[in-house]
């Protein structure tokens, strides 16, 4: 070494310093290039900001801590790929503030789990899991179908999405509260709503008012589905 | 009548304003949890500044700040065990849930979901993170011969301000409100209030070394600097985020995908390579030697470990997030870290056990150092374990399964838990100026269950999941993927209900633990303990 060790054991500035110093660099080293190698995450077409509803129900299955159970993250090994589908690429998580990939799967990996189950299946498993899956070590989530949907500060939460580089246009900010209503009503025209969040899928809702349980499903039904692997557009996935 | 002193007033204008921001977000607020916390903060500034200035004029002109400040280390002991039994049970509460999914009540505040937070932050940041404040001021005011930097008042805001955070942080998990980042789950303003904490921690913590009467900074401070410092930089990084406005406790994260899951895992791995680690390996450093009645094995050791330890640590988070979506260089670079760190993680386990040549002896009569010692036993088991599972082909099987949850129950148990409960049985007599424990016998039953209920623990869990990795990836005769993904959920049943009376077990030493300490306080002492009794009170 340049320096004695006890220059620094005398010295508590130095010793602070010289530690900032050596933890800094892992770190840096480690994180940085993510944000300035171009291709970190890769240009496919299909991702879009979620839909109103969707990015409410995201909300709650953050608040729930289904993450603690359930992963969104298919590994590149045969068997989850098998299992699950395609492997998940860092495009498709890249307005996923937080990303969810979770750690560990007390129940199974929902990365491509929109489009696998019907509506009714998701309200039935989320309402009771052991009526439809009997193992099932899942909570039950009844109490989301009886709780209104809070929507007053919808469009400060897409605002602030906005900020940290979700790309909601003014446009989808000034319909949000119209595109959430549309999704949760299956009577009503969703037209627009598929011009700006192509393949939402609607829901049942219980024709008097917006359900958290709605907004949830709406969201369990968009996962993984938005980039489509069979386009030759996307064959260049790779990082 | 003399005026108040500065650094009093100096506190008490601090927690005035916190006071103040509370009252503003309470009158603003647009959610449940705001309410709740602004009211809180309100409320707990009124009760501080109250007790500040009846203290005041209660002790006009006798302020006895000489000597150590050991009532803050008091404080915070008490703490540890309160939130340890807190910890502990939640545990419990959710080992059970996942044996009979029933117990999660079908309520949300009950659920497995909210629970999982307030039982990973209890023991984590309430028992683990008393334990450290409470031994490190402990250690640095001895090690450093000097009184704790910055008067009583701020240690004192230092202590309640920790555990107003952490119940803050408690009861907004329980009510529905989560960043969604493992072991970072408190939102943007619990995040900001204990930013506060932990600086006003470093600058106690680190103006003590600057004023000591030591030439030399000893080593335990090394690592309680370290773990301090960055503590610091993760908590700031990994919690960047953007609230949906003052009054709304729900914030995004600045970064998202793959860049927030690296920068995630910097931060969850380091939590337990300097929360879980580094500040207690600065136990490990004073605790060994004064009960052992030896100096430090090797002190040339102990610069190598500590260098090598906080440099390699922070590069290990990726092996979080093998074969993901993480670019391969990435996951390449934290698999070669990880595995490096065996080596200064081993060479800190020899360090710690090579300090009881010819005091082997200690273990048999002293029950602290034998939870201290199996504790560095543990803590080689685990960091060999690590190093192993961060290997990407044994991690493609061991992710997503059981197998992490063992490993990490390992370290917590085994390591961070028995550590403290070494340092605690040693302090407890040493501070509160008793001759020894009330009952070592009780102690041993302790040391017992509590390793039996581990053993149960990660046995269970390495079953568990070696069956659900290879099971996820059986494929039958035909070619086909031999199981459901509910067979297996079906399959681990049993060792989940085995892992449950580990925790139980666990739990029982911890109650054992209390009532003796509670009886050693209270004065009755049945058996003179010859480990302690080397020792002079209050050294």
């Amino acid at each position: 070494m340049f320096i004695r060790h006890e220059t620094l054991e005398r010295n508590a500035f130095l010793f602070v310093i010289f530690t900032v110093l050596v933890i800094a660099i892992g770190g840096l080293v480690e994180i940085i290039p993510l944000f300035t190698i171009e291709t970190t995450v890769e240009h496919v077409t299909g991702v879009r900001p979620y839909s109103p509803l969707e990015s409410r129900g995201r909300d709650i299955y953050v608040r729930e801590g289904c993450y603690l159970c359930h992963s969104q993250m298919i590994r590149a090994l045969r068997d989850e790929v098998e299992r699950y589908g395609h492997y998940s690429i860092a495009a498709e998580s890249m307005y996923d503030h937080p990303f969810q990939w979770g750690s560990k799967r007390i129940g199974p990996d929902l990365a491509r789990v929109g489009g696998k189950y019907s509506n009714d299946w998701h309200y039935a498993h989320l309402t009771n899991a052991q009526g439809v899956v009997p193992e099932s070590l899942m909570p039950h989530y009844a109490f989301l179908e009886e709780t209104p949907l809070e929507q007053d500060d919808l469009v400060a939460r897409l605002k602030a999405q906005r900020t940290v580089g979700v790309p909601y246009t003014d446009e989808m900010i000034a319909n949000a509260r119209a595109d959430l209503r549309a999704q949760a009503d299956p009577a009503a025209d969703s037209a627009a709503l598929l011009k700006r969040y192509p393949k939402a899928v609607s829901v049942p809702g219980n024709g008097q008012y917006v359900t958290e349980m709605d907004a949830l499903v709406a969201y369990l039904q968009v996962l993984g589905t938005m980039v489509d692997f069979a386009d030759p557009a996307n064959e260049k996935l790779h990082q | 009548m003399q005026g108040i002193r500065a650094g009093d007033a100096a506190v008490g204008l601090l927690v005035a304003a916190l006071g103040l921001i509370g009252l503003i977000q309470a009158a603003g607020a647009a959610d449940n949890e705001i309410y709740v916390f602004g009211l809180s903060l309100l409320a707990f500034a009124v009760v501080f500044d109250f007790g500040l200035l009846k203290r005041h004029y209660d002790t006009v002109g006798q302020w006895p700040e000489d000597g150590y400040n050991e009532a803050i280390v008091k404080k915070f002991l008490i703490a540890a065990l309160f939130w340890a039994v807190v910890a502990f049970l939640v545990g419990v509460v959710l080992a059970a849930q996942l044996s009979w999914p029933a117990l999660n009540l079908g309520i949300s505040f009950t659920n497995f979901g909210r629970l999982r937070p307030v039982h990973t932050s209890a023991a984590i940041f309430a028992f683990g993170g008393s334990a450290l404040f409470s031994t490190s001021f402990y250690v640095v005011q001895r090690t450093c011969r000097a009184r704790l930097f910055g008067g009583e008042t701020l240690a004192n805001f230092i202590f309640w301000g920790y555990q107003f955070f952490i119940v803050m942080a408690a009861l907004s998990y329980v009510m529905g409100f989560s960043q969604g980042q493992e072991y970072a789950e408190p939102e943007w303003h619990l995040d900001l209030f204990l930013t506060l904490i932990w600086v006003l921690y470093a600058l106690v913590f680190i103006g003590t070394v600057v004023k000591r009467q030591e030439p030399h900074i000893y080593v335990a401070n090394w690592f309680y600097m370290a773990f301090i410092l960055t503590i610091a930089v993760l908590h700031i990084g990994n919690n960047i985020a953007m609230p949906v406005s003052f009054f709304t406790a729900k914030s995004y994260n600045i970064a998202a995908g793959v860049q927030n899951a690296m920068i995630q895992w910097w931060y969850g791995h380091n939590a337990v390579g300097f929360f879980l680690t580094a500040g207690f390996l600065g136990m490990m450093y004073y605790f060994i030697p004064k009960a052992a009645g030896r100096p430090i094995y090797s002190y040339r050791l102990s610069i190598v470990h500590f260098w090598s330890l906080v440099f390699m640590y922070i590069w290990a988070g990726p092996h979080h997030l093998h074969y993901t979506a993480l670019p391969d260089w990435t996951q390449n670079l934290g698999m070669a870290f990880s595995v490096m760190l065996w080596m200064p993680s081993w060479g800190g386990m020899i360090n710690g056990l090579m300090t009881l040549s010819g005091a082997w002896d200690k273990l048999r009569t002293d029950p602290g150092l034998r939870f201290s010692v199996t504790a560095v036993g543990f803590y080689g088991m685990s960091t060999f374990e690590g190093p192993v599972m961060s290997i990407r082909p044994v991690n493609a099987l061991s992710h997503y399964t059981d197998w992490g949850i063992g490993h990490v129950h390992s370290g917590a148990l085994g390591w961070v838990a028995f550590i403290s409960f070494g340092a605690i049985y040693y302090l407890v007599p040493a501070l509160w100026k008793r001759p020894g424990l009330y009952s070592v016998r009780l102690a041993s039953w302790h040391y017992w269950i509590a390793t039996l209920g581990i053993v149960l623990y990660i046995t269970s869990m390495w079953v568990a999941g070696i069956m659900q990795g290879l099971m996820w990836r059986a494929y039958d005769q035909f070619g086909f993927l031999q199981y459901s993904f509910a067979e297996s959920v079906s399959a681990v049943h049993p060792f989940y209900v085995i892992r449950l009376t580990g925790g139980v077990c666990f739990l029982i030493g911890a109650l054992i633990m209390v009532y003796n300490l509670i009886r050693t306080v209270r004065g009755t002492v049945t058996e003179p303990m010859a480990g302690l009794a080397a020792v002079p009170v209050g050294e």
